[in-house]
């Protein structure tokens, strides 16, 4: 095992595990505010304990993303030093700004919300959530700039072989990163809504609090509906524009290998990677072209000839990605977008129709819907990472120059063994604790602002 | 002055906060197992910094994405080299972050017992090798002329480092506990101001000891000569002024004493350090100066008007949290709300 292949093992299940965290905190914080202020406006007292419901829950969830966050910041340097020299000039001042604009924004408030209930005016306190949901989906976007630069090299020019930014407007205004933040900005909406949905079905079908999650059921299949259409058709617009720039990304993404005119779809298909080809398939004639281009012809090039210009282009080598992660990733992101836009307009019709009992009763299993966008947030991401492969910095840095070249693999080992190890502990009490007081419903919430240890008096050390 | 030097001066300005905010509530966490077992008085102390420390922990954030973004060879030469330092204060950092969040979450005493050391040892590693890192900083490391770390995890865990350490660590006990005697009533207020003067003493001796390690051996500040002492001397006489101040019970001039000892000691380490960011034991040539490690000019430039009309906003705001939060707190069930 080298050090590229752990650090990448790393990298990748570190954020993987950060961005279980990260949708939920973009989406749900929406909803907390949304709830908050109808409140306010409303003096509803019903409209508080569902705040403080799903406040809890947005904290429990808030916590793991803060300290995976931590991970990722450094990892660049610990993990990535070549890479972080390289691209530091341009790639760290979004990192920084982050930090500086919307961590110590989101971060500083979310305190003021928890601790302030009873310090600041009601107005005022709901305007913190704003501000903690508006901080947390600016953290995104400048992390997606970021991002959208390794992706979309733009702004920059290269001086004694690093990469100096020359246009910040242009960093900034990279449509790679912009496609990539409304889709994730959508994506975060859809997380949460199932997230809701979900857990409101769980508590319908046990008929408690029936009128407070009736509430919860219907705002969240409403944006649901819309953030999941939405996250498709920014989807479907990232894909598009993914062709230009990105052209082996977006053919890996569709195991095409052969160019075409017009190209074919395949829905599914067999890949043999060595032989870079399809094996079979099932297709929809023509209808690659028209996704690309609207109209059912257009030339659509596939892998084998891009590789062949870079070949060309950067010298011998393979830049043909992992294949079929790519395109399975793919189809599992978009079957499941598809199964929620179903999910949620059936979700609506039910709560157009007053909620029928026979309907109701049978739900009970729905509640496993909360895990589909997670399916399709992971996925999602590992096709963005790993059609971006070989390069580290799309034609600009391999991922395989990128790497701290002082690390020993027993070091790395170490580090990866250490996280996964202790990531997976955590995953496991937050999964308790979630699920403790999702199930337990909104009477936790009256006995919550009853605090601490009315629970019982002075323990002693260790008691069981 | 030019933009390497600002944000040099920033970074510093950015760790300083760091250790300043960073560095009471790790001192708090430290105490919270020691100072009580009440189940109740341990709310009390974390409330007390419980609407604040993730706000002060995005200070070490920010200062490491400003170093990245200013000084990429820094970012980059420092958190490979010190990678396994940097993996157990991420190591700590996951689990203290998770244990404020996770202990009054669930009520069995086993639970929350769990948690509220885990609080406490996390805290103090947390601390323990910010410590380690930074004297190695000013102590130099071995460095090749192509930027690269040539030590190992070993070279890093030396006595002077291990003292620093420990140094950090008194030094947040002694703070943290200020703070404490500064927003608790009553029992816990005594305890608090009780524990302010033990760990004085040992910070005294840590840090008296540390910087005469610093001074005789070779490192930033030896390299300089006499003058890198102005600032140690200032941060002793703080420490000092500190406990004069707790002698007449004057608790919001302790903590600001206190709060000046620890700001002065990484202004100390700064100082020792200017004009170089990393300093290569193997030969001085291979240092990283503000100069051979920064961004290009225009990247500073950038950052530098974000951070003019950032920097104020976010001190502004946070300086505002304080004053919502500005009331003692009192260890009773019926006022402590969460
Ligand atoms: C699309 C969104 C997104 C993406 C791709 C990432 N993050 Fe993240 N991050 C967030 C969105 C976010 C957030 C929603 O703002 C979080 C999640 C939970 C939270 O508290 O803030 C967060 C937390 C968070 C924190 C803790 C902040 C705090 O203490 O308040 C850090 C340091 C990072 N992230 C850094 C990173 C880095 C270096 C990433 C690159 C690999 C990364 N994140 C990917
Ligand atoms: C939070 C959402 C993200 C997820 C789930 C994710 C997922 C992944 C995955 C699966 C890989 C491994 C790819 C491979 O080796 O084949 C990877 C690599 C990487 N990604 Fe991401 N990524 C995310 C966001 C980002 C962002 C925002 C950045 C930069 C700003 C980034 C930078 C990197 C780097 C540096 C690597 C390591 C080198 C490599 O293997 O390519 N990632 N990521
Ligand atoms: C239903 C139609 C959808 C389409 C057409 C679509 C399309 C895409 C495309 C083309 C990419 C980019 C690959 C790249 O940029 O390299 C992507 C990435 C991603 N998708 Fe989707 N997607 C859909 C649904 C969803 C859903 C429902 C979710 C989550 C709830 C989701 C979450 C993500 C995430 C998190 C990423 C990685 C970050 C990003 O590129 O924004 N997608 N998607």
């Amino acid at each position: 095992m080298d050090i590229v292949l752990l650090s990448r093992w790393q990298f990748a299940l570190t954020t993987i595990y950060h961005f279980f965290f990260v949708p939920l905190t973009l989406g749900l914080g929406w909803f907390v505010a949304i709830l908050e202020t109808m409140y306010v406006r409303s003096g509803n007292q019903m409209y508080k304990r569902l705040t403080k419901f799903w406040g809890k829950l947005f904290l429990i969830n808030y916590a793991m993303g803060v300290v995976t966050g931590i991970v990722m910041e450094f990892q660049f340097g610990m993990n990535w030093s070549e890479y972080s020299r390289f691209v530091g000039d341009v790639f760290g001042a979004p990192l920084a700004v982050e930090g500086l604009l919307a961590f110590f924004l989101e971060s500083t408030f979310l305190g003021v919300w928890i601790f302030g209930w009873e310090r600041i005016s009601k107005k005022l306190h709901a305007a913190v959530m704003w501000i903690v949901a508006i901080g947390g989906n600016l953290s995104a976007f400048w992390i997606l700039a970021a991002n959208g630069f390794m992706q979309h090299p733009v702004g920059y020019e290269i001086v004694n072989g690093r990469a100096q930014m020359t246009d910040f407007g242009a960093l900034l205004g990279n449509p790679r990163a912009l496609y990539l933040f409304l889709h994730t900005f959508f994506a975060g909406l859809v997380t949460a809504a199932f997230f809701v949905l979900g857990f409101s079905i769980y508590h319908l079908v046990r008929n408690h609090e029936v009128e407070a999650f009736k509430k919860s059921f219907y705002l969240s299949a409403l944006i649901g509906l819309i953030s999941a259409v939405a996250v498709g058709l920014a989807g479907h617009a990232q894909g598009v524009y993914l062709r230009e720039v990105q052209p082996m990304a977006a053919a890996a993404s569709e195991a095409h290998y052969e160019t075409a005119d017009p190209a074919d779809f395949h829905l599914i298909a067999g890949i043999d990677q060595e032989g870079r080809r399809t094996t079979w398939s099932i297709t929809i004639p023509k209808a690659l072209s028209f996704l690309y281009f609207f109209r059912f012809s257009g030339e659509v090039e596939g892998l084998n000839n891009i590789q062949a210009q870079y070949e060309a282009l950067y010298g011998p080598g393979n830049y043909i990605p992992n294949i079929p992660l790519a395109f399975w990733s793919f189809r599992a992101m978009v079957g499941v977008g598809t199964l929620m836009v179903l999910l949620t307009a059936g979700a609506l019709i039910i709560a157009w129709k007053k909620y029928p009992d026979k309907w109701i009763k049978r739900s009970g299993w729905l509640v496993w819907i909360i895990f589909l966008p997670y399916i399709a947030n992971t996925t999602g991401w590992i096709l963005t990472e790993t059609g971006r492969q070989p390069w580290m910095v799309h034609g600009l840095m391999q991922t395989k120059d990128a790497v701290s070249p002082n690390l020993t693999p027993a070091t790395v080992l170490i580090s990866l063994v250490g996280f996964v190890a202790i990531y997976a502990v955590l995953m496991a009490f937050d999964l308790f604790l979630l699920l403790k007081y999702a199930k337990k419903g909104l009477v936790t919430v009256e006995a919550d602002s009853v605090p601490i240890a009315a629970v019982e008096a002075p323990k002693k050390r260790g008691g069981k | 002055m030019d933009l390497n030097i600002l944000w040099f001066l920033l970074i510093a300005v950015l760790y300083a906060g760091f250790f300043f905010l960073e560095g009471f509530d790790f001192g708090v966490g430290m105490l919270l197992t020691s100072l009580t077992r009440k189940d109740v008085e341990r709310r009390a102390i974390i409330n007390t910094i419980g609407p604040h420390w993730d706000g002060n922990e995005v200070w070490l954030i920010v200062a490491g994405g400003a170093t990245f973004a200013a000084f990429p060879h820094w970012y980059a030469t420092m958190f490979s080299g010190f990678y396994m330092g940097f993996f157990l204060l991420l190591f700590a950092l996951i689990v203290r972050g998770v244990a404020f969040e996770f202990r009054s979450k669930h009520d069995t005493p086993r639970w929350r017992y769990g948690w509220d050391r885990a609080i406490s040892i996390s805290s103090f590693f947390a601390a323990f090798l910010l410590g380690v890192v930074f004297t190695n900083l000013v102590r130099g490391v071995p460095i090749d002329a192509d930027m690269q770390f040539t030590g190992t995890f070993w070279s890093l865990l030396n006595p002077i480092s291990l003292l620093g350490g420990l140094t950090v660590v008194m030094l947040f006990c002694f703070h943290g506990a200020n703070f404490l005697s500064l927003k608790l009533t009553e029992g816990l207020r005594v305890k608090a101001h009780g524990n302010a003067k033990m760990y004085f003493t040992a910070a005294l001796v840590f840090a008296l000891g540390l910087f005469a390690a610093l001074f005789f051996t070779r490192s930033a500040f030896s390299d300089k000569g006499w003058i890198t002492l102005i600032l140690p001397v200032l941060a002793v006489a703080s420490l000092i002024a500190s406990r004069a101040m707790m002698e007449q019970k004057r608790e919001g001039w302790a903590f600001i004493t206190s709060s000046l000892a620890v700001v002065v000691t990484v202004a100390a380490l700064f100082f020792a350090l200017f004009p170089n960011v990393m300093i290569s034991t193997t030969d001085a040539a291979n240092n990283l100066t503000i100069y051979s490690a920064s961004s290009s000019p225009y990247t500073l430039k950038v950052l530098s008007i974000i951070a003019a009309v950032m920097v104020p906003v976010v001190l502004a705001y946070q300086i505002w949290t304080y004053f919502v939060f500005r009331k003692r707190i009192k260890a009773d069930a019926k006022t402590l709300t969460y």
